[in-house]
């Protein structure tokens, strides 16, 4: 027997925190525009000294202004994904559930499309436009896995394939609907369309809203994170988790709304990134085990360091043009998922 | 078992009833319960169970028998808690079951039924300790107390050896030991059995059966177990309760309620009872001809 402890779990998110502060190092480094390893260093250790004057100017626009917020945002957007992957997987006994599969994302995407429409007739102060479109994703969200779960019970149980089934229809539902208002709508500050189907970083969100999906991390994740125990139980069936002391009405129902909330937000500032929410977790159960107090944790630095390695590839591989962050977690999630999927067939 | 501090009951959860409305003797409390399932509040029920009655004492084996549909699994969730009954109550210790915190339900009751198939692969001593889960806080690791009442869960059954194995790789006996395992890591009051002989081939289905009745007397479990197996009910049971279409037809030490008529007419085919020299019964088929 060798129960979880403590000092266990401090150690894997060590190791996991140095994977991703070097992945962040070779991400800076990276791009159209070279930068010494050494130079690098030196202003990075001068940032943290506050001695930024010192910086020379060419390097600090691009590392510090384009690079590191585009980085800092993609740690929080895969971050949160994979949180809200791995805690769908528990909720709904599937473990081929993810924000986007079961069509999460899009409705997300749907609910922030709505909000840009109707923000300029509402007259709101700046701030408040700024949490609209978040909102406006977190309802999508909310809405669609509701939708999601009813259409996939049969005889009132969760069933595995109808409930996939269910969420790639819907998923293609609400594509064919951003579709539409991406062709009716013209000009304004809206995003392209791969923006909204595939998942982009390349445009950072206001400050405001950065600060909204920071928060909102650690608001929903810890959240969900209270909850981790409860979820081993749930995986194992709910009657079970039931005699075995778990509320499982209100464990579900907190989890579904803090997940809904982690896709909505990070939907609302990079776009329907695909496939780190199913990928991710499923690593880490490889490398960690299936214990979600262990699982949540090395979940969020996977995702996190996941989305980082696959924007830096998208705005590398092809340089100097770009390409969407959510085409190479596809390229890499597809193959799994169906590797997955079969394994479980057999 | 070595015994360890139960940890108290709340305060808002007081017994019902004044201190000498039950007999102190008595853990169970089944009484006057009944349920009915339908498939909307306006429509006539698709099924009910009628009002059940009985009682068991701590060290006390109860089976519950019947044909299949009977209402035995009903009265092992009305009983459980996690069905409220329509009328009636049933008490444990004084509370009523269904009332009491998640939490605490789980530190008193336990429940072994058919498990729902595990998604990802978990180890026996994992799951055994699944069973401390209601005794926990939020997001607290186990203690060395919580091991150490796991493993001599394990041991009780006899399955230390299967601890380091996976959950899906030992076979359905072994299973099922470490399964009663996580319930007597609970370290319950009352341990409920939902057909725990299912799937098991009939020396591992006696050996359930001789756990069961050791456990019972050393732990002083109150113990209800639902089956199909007459004979088992018949040579472990202190009492049977046999059930027909929703209706408990009599309950009560297993010589009393194995007569060959009223088995014949609930099973609906011609069978022989004989009593044993213990004064057990034994139900069996009579030769074809």
């Amino acid at each position: 027997m060798r129960p979880l402890t403590l000092s266990r779990l401090l150690t894997h998110c060590a190791i996991l925190s140095a994977v991703l502060f070097v992945v962040v190092v070779i991400a800076l480094k990276l791009g159209a525009v070279p930068v010494s390893l050494y130079g690098l260093g030196h202003d990075l250790l001068r940032v943290l000294f506050r001695q930024t004057s010192q910086l020379s100017s060419e390097y600090q626009l691009i590392i510090f202004d384009i690079r590191l917020p585009r980085i800092l945002l993609g740690i929080f957007v895969g971050a949160s994904l994979s949180v809200a992957g791995a805690s769908f997987q528990a909720l709904l006994r599937n473990p081929l559930a993810d924000p986007y599969v079961l069509g999460v994302s899009s409705g997300a995407a749907v609910g922030a499309i709505v909000a840009l429409i109707v923000e300029p007739h509402l007259a709101l102060a700046p701030a408040v436009a700024a949490l609209l479109t978040p909102v406006g994703a977190f309802l999508g969200a909310a809405l669609t896995v509701t939708a999601v779960y009813f259409l996939g019970l049969r005889e009132g149980q969760i069933d595995s394939g109808t409930l996939l089934l269910a969420g790639i229809i819907t998923a293609s539902f609400l594509q064919a609907i951003i579709m539409f208002f991406m062709s009716t709508l013209t000009g304004g500050n809206y995003r392209g369309m791969a923006f909204w189907m595939m998942g982009e970083l390349s445009t950072p969100p206001q400050h405001i809203v950065s600060l909204i999906l920071r928060f909102g991390f650690f608001l929903a994740a810890g959240t969900i994170y209270t909850t981790a125990s409860d979820l081993n139980l749930l995986l194992a069936g709910e009657k079970e988790a039931m005699h075995l002391g778990v509320d499982v009405r209100r464990v579900r129902l907190v989890v579904y709304i803090a997940a809904s909330l982690l896709t909505g937000l990070a939907v609302s500032v990079s776009g329907a990134i695909g496939y780190v929410g199913l990928l991710v977790p499923h690593v880490m159960r490889l490398l960690f085990g299936s214990d979600h107090r262990i699982l949540l944790p090395t979940a969020a630095f996977g995702g996190a360091i996941a989305v980082v390695v696959a924007d830096t590839l998208a705005r590398t591989v092809v340089s100097p043009a770009e390409l969407p962050v959510g085409a190479m977690t596809a390229i890499a999630g597809a193959p799994l998922f169906l590797y997955l999927m079969r394994r479980r067939l057999t | 078992m070595t015994s360890y501090a139960r940890s108290s009951a709340s305060p808002r959860s007081r017994p019902i009833g004044d201190a000498g409305d039950f007999n102190s003797d008595v853990r169970l409390s089944v009484e006057q319960v009944s349920y009915a399932y339908s498939a909307n509040p306006t429509q006539a029920p698709l099924f009910t169970l009628e009002a059940t009655s009985f009682q068991a004492r701590a060290g006390e084996i109860v089976a519950i028998v019947g044909p299949n549909a009977c209402g035995k699994s009903t009265l092992l969730k009305l009983i459980a808690g996690a069905l409220e009954p329509l009328s009636g109550r049933v008490l444990l210790n004084g509370f009523l079951t269904h009332a009491l915190p998640h939490r605490t339900r789980g530190q008193r009751i336990a429940m072994v039924q058919q498990e729902s198939p595990l998604l990802f692969p978990s180890r026996a001593w994992e799951f055994v300790l699944q069973g401390r889960h209601p005794y926990g806080r939020t997001l607290r690791f186990e203690t060395e107390e919580d091991v150490l009442i796991a493993r001599n869960a394990l041991a009780q059954v006899g399955a230390e050896h299967l601890s380091d194995r996976l959950m899906d790789q030992i076979s359905g006996g072994e299973k099922q030991r470490v399964i009663l395992a996580r319930a007597l890591a609970q370290q319950p009051l009352l341990l409920l059995l939902d057909e725990p002989t299912l799937h098991l081939d009939i020396g591992a289905q006696v050996d359930l059966l001789e756990t069961l009745r050791r456990l019972a007397s050393a732990n002083r479990y109150t113990v209800v177990v639902v089956t199909h197996e007459l004979n088992l009910a018949g040579q472990y049971a202190d009492q049977v309760a046999l059930f027909q279409k929703g209706k408990c037809l009599r309950v009560g030490p297993p010589a009393s309620v194995f007569q060959r008529e009223l088995l014949e007419q609930v099973f609906q085919t011609p069978l022989t009872v004989e009593l044993g020299s213990s004064g057990r019964p034994r139900v069996n088929m009579p030769p074809a001809k």
